[in-house]
């Protein structure tokens, strides 16, 4: 018997048309959640099998396949589904977001401002915007046929009511070219605004909601708010400690039990670049990197 | 008679084949008016183009009822192409296609016909595919809508001449509607249910 051998991207060439009729219909209908018979992966679900199953649709011996967990080249997960295209695909992968024509994300939507020749493929855990709301899916449903989208006002409005803002900091519901209120997965506030107007074609799986759904590129993409108040991007109020940052999305790292914390670049290879240019943030040390700098100067 | 020995032959490699096709489709519905080039090429049968024939490959199988046209389906090449290298049921009533394939504009029934969806799921709704002569010249229209970065411009002969006007009834139907892929020879243009377009005449 001959060892066991997978098909081009793991996927069968069954699944791939039927995804593929999905991701064209869900291109079609921006911000719409295309149903799709979503498989078994060889991962659990919550660990990204929607985006697995959208990037195998849609990847080429051709792309460069880069794969970011909250921003990070370098976590479990997105190490892990790397390895997994370059093994079964062959792909060449890249942390470099400026060199990749297909990036899967977690929870993030890279610094680098994307280009019209890539595509971001989210993976997305709760696909319906109101299932916190209405947990019925056919009620649901019936509510994005009429475009009833007060209950997601009321929810933004009771937490003005409570906390005096939008607490709302994730997942942010946005509406998508004037009709469809979609949920960009959970990525923070901060990168809602990237969203609109996006060179790239936006890809969103779900495994196991097994929803598709898209935002073609140069799409009008609004966070919901109000007159009185409007949508605020949130973020600490700091710079990088590691490139100096001002306007990049930041993680915060506790570093003691005594308080000690910092903030740095979740975009990881946003922030190696921004060393690597000679940017430095106040606990940016890297002594042996000075040590080579000195050494390549002298 | 043709035997099945005898038909025009499926993709050379069925797998990057049809990714390489996919990757022309999705991004000519993605970047509407653009025109994308089918690059791997199968044989086609009769009066199927070969862009529409790599399509078929590509994105029919056992789960699509296809609709054919009555110049594709009084070609029994065609018809049995397609059984064979796809699977994908003929159906005689347009308005439960999955795909439609036209090979002459001219006798586009009304669009109307064709599924439109629900608003529950607008998605369960026909792509229609019609092969043009060119997708280089003829007619100019300005395209706008999403995937579009403020304004295309589409030259095509199209036929059936009015076919952007009818497809204005998109407007009204959103978010039923149909999508539309024109192809010549091998290229593509698409025109998802959100594009509008204006002539700006010949």
């Amino acid at each position: 018997m001959n060892a066991p051998a997978y098909n081009f991207a793991y996927l069968d060439e069954q699944t791939k048309r039927m995804i593929r009729r999905a991701i064209l219909k869900a291109i079609a209908i921006p911000g719409y959640q295309v149903p799709f018979a979503s498989r078994e992966m060889p991962m659990p679900y919550g660990w990204g099998t929607g985006g697995v199953q959208v990037t195998a649709a849609i990847l080429g011996p051709q792309d460069v396949l880069k794969v970011i967990d909250q921003g990070s080249d370098d976590t479990t997960n997105a190490i892990s589904i790397r390895k997994f295209f370059a093994k079964t695909a062959g792909v060449a992968t890249t942390t470099a977001t400026d060199e990749a024509t297909v990036i899967q994300t977690r929870h993030r939507i890279p610094e680098t401002a994307l280009n019209e020749n890539q595509v971001l493929v989210y993976q997305v855990p709760i696909p319906e915007p109101l299932r916190f709301l209405e947990p019925r899916e056919t009620e649901t449903r019936r509510m994005h046929a009429l475009a009833e989208y007060g209950l997601m006002h009321v929810k933004l409005y009771e937490d003005i009511a409570r906390f005096g803002h939008i607490a709302t900091a994730y997942a942010y519901p946005v509406k998508v070219n004037a009709r469809y209120v979609m949920d960009p997965s959970p990525t923070p506030k901060f990168d809602n605004p990237k969203m609109d107007n996006c060179p790239a074609l936006q890809l969103f799986g779900a495994g196991r909601e097994k929803r598709i759904y898209a935002i073609p590129p140069y799409t009008k993409v609004v966070s919901l708010d109000f007159e009185d108040h409007p949508f605020e991007p949130y973020r600490f109020n700091a710079p990088c400690a590691l490139c100096g940052a001002e306007n990049s999305y930041l993680d915060e790292i506790v570093t003691d039990d005594k308080g000690g914390r910092m903030f740095v670049c979740s975009d990881t290879d946003y922030c190696e670049g921004r060393q690597a240019a000679g940017h430095h943030g106040s606990l940016s040390a890297a002594p042996y990197k000075e040590k080579a700098r000195e050494a390549s100067n002298g | 008679m043709t035997t099945i020995s005898e038909l025009p032959p499926g993709f050379a490699d069925k797998v990057l084949s049809a990714q390489s096709t996919f990757r022309s489709v999705m991004d000519a519905m993605a970047r509407p008016g653009s025109v994308r080039r089918i690059v791997p090429m199968a044989g086609a049968p009769g009066p199927m183009m070969r862009g529409t024939a790599a399509i078929a490959l590509t994105l029919f199988d056992h789960d699509t009822p296809l609709w054919l046209d009555a110049r594709m389906a009084e070609s029994p090449d065609v018809v049995k192409w397609l059984k064979f290298h796809t699977g994908a049921p003929v159906v005689q009533d347009c308005s439960i296609a999955s795909f439609a394939l036209v090979s002459n504009g001219a006798a586009l029934p009304p669009l109307d016909r064709f599924a439109l969806g629900t608003n529950e799921y607008p998605d369960r709704s026909t792509t229609v595919i019609i092969q043009l002569e060119s997708l280089v010249s003829g007619r100019s229209f300005e395209l706008r809508g999403p995937g579009i970065d403020g304004v295309a411009t589409l030259q095509a002969s199209i036929e059936p001449f009015d076919l952007l006007e009818r497809l204005r009834l998109n407007e009204a139907l959103f978010p039923r509607g149909i999508d539309v892929v024109l192809v010549a020879d091998d290229a593509v243009v698409a025109i998802p249910r959100t594009t509008r377009a204006v002539s700006k005449g010949s």
